[in-house]
């Protein structure tokens, strides 16, 4: 019963990502019926790119720091919207709402926040009388609002799967270490937290996977730029297929992006289900 | 005591609200700018001095919506479609016959996952030109259709393994059901609630997508909402008050669909966690 499901997966993403390995090996430009089999010089070549680095180096901020974020704020978010307060569920409403809305629209929606020419932020600035920043033109800054924008967007799935996981923590546990006279603080760490860890592992691995192939707001708010600063590593296969004709190369960087997440992904999973077995 | 609760629920319910707020922020903006002017230069923190609602009809004309929304809606109700029949059909010997062949192939959907569809770019492109399929609606539903068909297996295979008392399916055997009749007539209808989930989450990121879209789908006949917004906003870089405005129709259908079904989005978001 599962063969049509993997006839499609089979056609669609097992075979291509085979048929990638092997062009990877060849100069092919993507268009042409010729291709040569270079051997491993597109991998000596890549390893020898510093756009490669930069681009992998961007892919793991946007990965491990979208990740961190979204975790710390989401379990804060959920921590407050556990207690009894007013408005509870049109807070909640309202910070997972931009998870529904694609993260291309999303790029543009922050795009107004912060541009040079008229952006939001620019206004408040110089209200207060500072200089105008050119926050998306600025490498320094912008990959920061990349990791910002991908929080913003998807904290609310991390707020939810907390928020699930912390009313699943049986009451008892906090009266009997009330009981012991322990403090706020002890018991979020003593109980709250080793009790949340499937919660956490979820999150981590969702966010890590997320993170990784960030790809529409990239291309939304700084389009990679200025010159690859911003560039992840889908984006940046993206225009070396389509904008410089470099195909082989491409599917190189494209073995590279698959390695990468998988070794990342499956290091936290394993990091964080072993963890769960000590809680 | 009492007093003290009551101050910590109000000192919780404003922090709430700061929240809140800052979380409206990109919302208050888009739907400010979408209204005002194109000559208005006002910063985007303060209310339009007048309200253009013809920003929403001239966005609509001239990033042509409307074929967009079709097209959208073609392959989102496609793909979610036989996602939900292929993916459902799947999970079910995954999730109830433990055999060493069954457990490599559902190991291999988790594997797919994780792995991003997009590092097969170049071959996947290559293989579609080949095809002849370049522009087509098909090759858009069968592409999103692959790229979620893992986690819809997953989401199924943990929903039947947790909840389906296997006790009907056999009553169902002996009397002398096939596997498929069972599946349909029995093990199916009770799917509903994490169909629901599927059906909603998947609607929500292939109404959304931008990846398979931006390559497959070049033809302004065929192109969906994603890229006719991304074509608009290159074209109007100075006119942001129609890319707000053409932002908003693009978003409107999924924020309605979301908001009368939170239950199950929200139930599907988080059986994950809680079901392990």
């Amino acid at each position: 019963m599962y063969l049509p499901a993997l006839v499609v997966v089979s056609v669609f993403i097992i075979y291509p990502f085979l048929n990638g390995i092997r062009i990877s090996f060849t100069d092919w430009n993507g268009f042409s019926q010729t291709k040569n089999w270079v051997g491993l010089e597109q991998y000596k070549r890549m390893f020898l790119d510093p756009n490669t680095w930069l681009v992998v180096k961007n892919t793991l901020l946007y990965g491990i720091g979208s990740t961190i974020f979204q975790n710390v704020i989401g379990l804060l978010y959920a921590l407050l919207l556990n207690k009894s307060i007013r408005l509870k569920s049109l807070t909640r409403t309202i910070i997972y709402l931009p998870v529904i809305i694609s993260p291309l629209v999303m790029g543009y929606i922050w795009y107004f926040f912060f541009a040079y020419q008229g952006g939001a932020l620019n206004d408040v600035l110089m209200l207060f009388g500072f200089e105008k920043i050119n926050a998306l033109g600025n490498p320094d800054v912008n990959t920061w609002i990349i990791v910002f924008v991908n929080t913003y967007q998807f904290v609310g799935i991390a707020m939810i799967i907390y928020l699930a996981g912390l009313q699943s923590i049986s009451k008892d546990y906090y009266e009997a270490a009330v009981n012991d006279g322990a403090s706020a603080f002890q018991k979020f760490k003593n109980i709250t937290l080793p009790l949340l860890m499937p919660a956490i592992t979820i999150n981590v691995i969702l966010n890590i996977i997320g993170g990784l192939k960030l790809f529409d707001v990239i291309l939304a708010l700084t389009g990679g730029g200025p010159g690859n600063a911003s560039q992840s590593m889908s984006t940046f296969m993206y225009s070396l297929y389509f904008s410089r004709q470099d195909a082989g190369y491409a599917a190189t960087q494209g073995v590279l992006m698959a390695f990468i997440t998988l070794v990342f992904s499956l290091l936290a999973l394993v990091y964080f289900k072993r963890k769960e077995v000590d809680a | 005591m009492k007093n003290k609760e009551k101050k910590s629920r109000r000192f919780f319910t404003v922090v709430a609200l700061i929240v809140t707020l800052f979380h409206l922020i990109p919302f208050y903006i888009l739907i400010t700018t979408s209204l005002k002017a194109s000559n208005d230069f006002s910063s985007k923190w303060v209310l339009p001095s007048s309200i253009h609602i013809e920003n929403f009809m001239k966005a609509w004309e001239q990033a042509s919506l409307g074929n967009a929304f079709i097209n959208t809606t073609i392959i989102t109700a496609g793909a979610a479609l036989l996602l939900i029949v292929f993916g459902s059909l799947a999970a079910y010997p995954l999730a109830r016959m433990n055999t060493r062949l069954n457990k490599f192939v559902y190991f291999l959907f988790i594997a797919i996952m994780i792995v991003p569809p997009l590092t097969a770019l170049v071959p996947l492109y290559k293989m579609v030109v080949d095809m002849g399929m370049m522009n087509t609606h098909e090759i858009a539903i069968l592409n999103n259709m692959a790229a979620f068909l893992p986690l819809t297996i997953f989401l199924y295979a943990g929903f039947i393994r947790s909840t389906i008392p296997k006790e009907l399916e056999e009553a169902a055997k002996i009397d002398g059901a096939s596997t498929l009749k069972i599946f349909f007539k029995v093990v199916f209808p009770l799917l509903k609630p994490i169909t629901a989930t599927v059906l909603i989450i998947s609607c929500v990121f292939i109404w959304n997508d931008y990846q398979f879209a931006i390559f497959f789908l070049q033809d302004e006949s065929v192109q969906t909402l994603t890229v006719a917004l991304a074509s608009f906003f290159g074209q109007n870089q100075s006119n942001l008050n129609l890319v707000a405005a053409a932002a908003i129709m693009s978003m409107l259908p999924m924020t309605i669909l979301f908001l009368f079904l939170q239950k199950y989005f929200v139930a599907g978001l988080s059986s994950g966690s809680v079901k392990g």
